[in-house]
């Protein structure tokens, strides 16, 4: 398994010179989504606190570091950790309030999405910050400012973000910190009862999350340069970054990433040919039926599933 | 519509996220029986409500009963793929313009002393208060009534007096359903939708029926009037593009200081 990571690592370092700017287009999404996804599966997937607002941390983590830079000339390379840090504290609050009040399941998930609903009209609503036209970015092509000619160097940023985040949820699935999380995961009650603080590693989770999510901000703004209210702090960026944890398998060090593999060049592939035969949106209905089918044949995902199939022994779901 | 979700997860603890796009479709049926067939959306809501039913009655057969006993993750999951299919089948079939259904009422107004009254406004509330009572009559004086009621209180004892609890469920979604569909009948002369209506539908639904109380049908009802003098209200003082803000904060309180809602029985 080790060896076919490193296999692929290597593969992925070197492909880009074989790559046209459209494939690397689609890698380079492959990696973000993969990153996202990542930051979420810390708390949505290892800890299963489902959150379904995590759009609000892309969102305030890009302002924060676009308006920086514009306003106050700081690099977006410094930028970025304000941005993080204050998607942080967002992160912070979302999480004490659900934990503190012990919000569980569905009205966690509502919670999380009204924050991130509030955060959407309240930006579009400060003309400060760009109201509901949003945040433009002049190009200026230098590395200082975040910006690149050249999309390979978007491409290895985004590769590294990736693996940073990967890097992270390695370290957290190896410690005591990670099967805490697995455990209130699988019964929070039972956890609870085994004097385990809940609280406090659901908190620790979400911290580490939004301020993943939130870093990946900055590389959303300084790779599109645009922001607007309706895209980045909407559902349906939300649904994005969790639906390829989901599908890969939630939990698992390889899921979100393979869900990305699977998901971000059938979704750009499909968003092509049905937009140019005029069939807008065809590309979410393969998303619903995915999502659907997974649910309902391979709830773990199909991380686990591939990994039973090759290991070829038939071990019961739990 | 919030009475038609607050069923739905009342009785069987299923989250239904795909409840906007649901609507919608009712509305779009709404708009096709108005200009292919002429019938207006005041008499085409039965129809709506109809078809939803068969919908419902599907989705719950097909998908909802596999997983009913996977946690509630799962379910949220599932019917947001079900939302996403059934919002970008809107979006292919009707395309993304913004429509509206010609009603003759839609252009009427009608003063009362010294109020201004949008007749469509009017009859659209009146048949909603008439389906809500009639729902409340159903639950509470039908033995099939009774039986949902059961199972929403107790699966494992509705099951030992020889309930079928399958197909009970089936009934509810469907009826849920059902009421979307009239619901997406009845203001589709009075809100322009598209397509991607569905999700804000859906979230604006779960806003009324959180604050209202999960599985109460007074508290749906009276959630969707405090959401809306909610909304109005900060449309008023404030800036209009703010009043959902309004909502949403309402939303926030009500989560954390009475997750079961104003009305609800007790927290899950």
């Amino acid at each position: 398994m080790k060896w076919l990571a490193l296999a692929g690592l290597a593969v992925l370092l070197v492909l880009p010179a074989a790559l046209s700017s459209y494939a690397t287009t689609i890698f380079i999404l492959i990696f973000f989504y993969g990153f996202l996804g990542q930051a979420w599966n810390v708390v949505g997937g290892y800890a299963g606190q489902l959150s379904a607002g995590h759009a609000a941390f892309v969102g305030i983590g890009g302002y924060t570091a676009a308006l920086l830079s514009n306003e106050l000339g700081l690099t977006p390379w410094l930028g970025m950790f304000v941005g993080a840090a204050l998607a942080t504290v967002l992160g912070a609050l979302v999480g004490y309030l659900g934990f503190r009040f012990g919000l569980r399941g569905f009205y966690f998930v509502l919670l999380t999405v009204a924050f991130a609903e509030v955060c959407r009209i309240l930006v579009s609503n400060i003309d400060a910050v760009g109201g509901a036209l949003g945040l433009y970015i002049t190009f200026t092509g230098n590395p200082r400012q975040f910006q690149f000619q050249d999309p390979r160097a978007y491409y290895y940023l985004a590769l590294g973000f990736m693996l940073l985040a990967t890097g992270v949820a390695a370290v957290i699935e190896r410690r005591r910190f990670g099967m805490y999380l697995s455990a209130i995961r699988e019964d929070e009650t039972a956890c609870e009862a085994l004097g385990v603080n809940t609280f406090k590693y659901k908190m620790l989770a979400m911290l580490v999350s939004s301020f993943l999510t939130g870093l990946g901000g900055t590389f959303y703004a300084f790779y599109l340069f645009s922001l607007q209210p309706a895209t980045v702090f909407g559902i349906p960026l939300s649904v994005e970054i969790v639906i390829r944890p989901v599908i890969g398998g939630a939990g698992t060090l390889v899921g979100p990433i393979l869900g990305s593999f699977i998901l971000t060049p059938l979704a750009e592939v499909s968003r092509y040919y049905f937009g140019q035969s005029g069939l807008h949106g065809a590309h979410l209905i393969v998303y619903g039926a995915l999502l659907v089918t997974v649910v309902l044949f391979l709830p773990q995902g199909a991380y686990p599933f591939l990994r039973r199939l090759f290991a070829g022994q038939s071990r019961s779901a739990p | 519509m919030a009475v038609g979700l607050t069923l739905i997860f009342g009785v069987m603890r299923v989250v239904n996220f795909a409840h906007g796009d649901m609507m919608v479709w009712g509305m779009y049926l709404a708009l096709m029986l108005s200009t292919r067939v002429g019938l207006d959306p005041y008499v085409s809501f039965v129809v709506c409500a109809a078809a939803l039913f068969g919908l419902g009655v599907v989705v719950q057969r097909g998908l909802v009963d596999r997983i009913i006993d996977a946690p509630h993750e799962m379910q949220i999951l599932l019917m947001l793929g079900l939302a996403l299919v059934l919002e970008n089948l809107a979006l292919v079939a009707f395309g993304p313009e913004p429509v509206r259904v010609r009603s003759p009422l839609s252009a009427a107004t009608l003063w009362i002393g010294p109020l201004y009254v949008d007749v469509a406004r009017l009859v659209t509330f009146a048949v909603a208060l008439v389906l809500t009572l009639g729902l409340y009559l159903f639950l509470f004086r039908t033995e099939l009534g009774r039986l949902i009621r059961a199972s929403a209180d107790n699966t494992y004892g509705a099951q030992v007096i020889g309930a079928d609890v399958r197909r009970i469920y089936a009934a509810a979604f469907g009826i849920g359903a059902a009421c979307v569909g009239a619901a997406g009948a009845l203001v589709s002369p009075i809100l322009p939708f598209q397509p991607p209506s569905g999700l804000s539908l859906s979230v604006a639904s779960f806003n009324i029926v959180i604050i209202g109380g999960m599985g109460s049908l007074l508290g749906a009802f009276v959630g969707g009037l405090l959401v809306s003098v909610a909304e109005s209200l900060g449309a008023v003082f404030l800036k209009p593009s703010l009043k959902e803000l309004f909502s949403f904060s309402l939303l926030i309180v009500i989560l954390l200081f009475r997750p079961a809602g104003l009305f609800g029985k007790r927290a899950s």
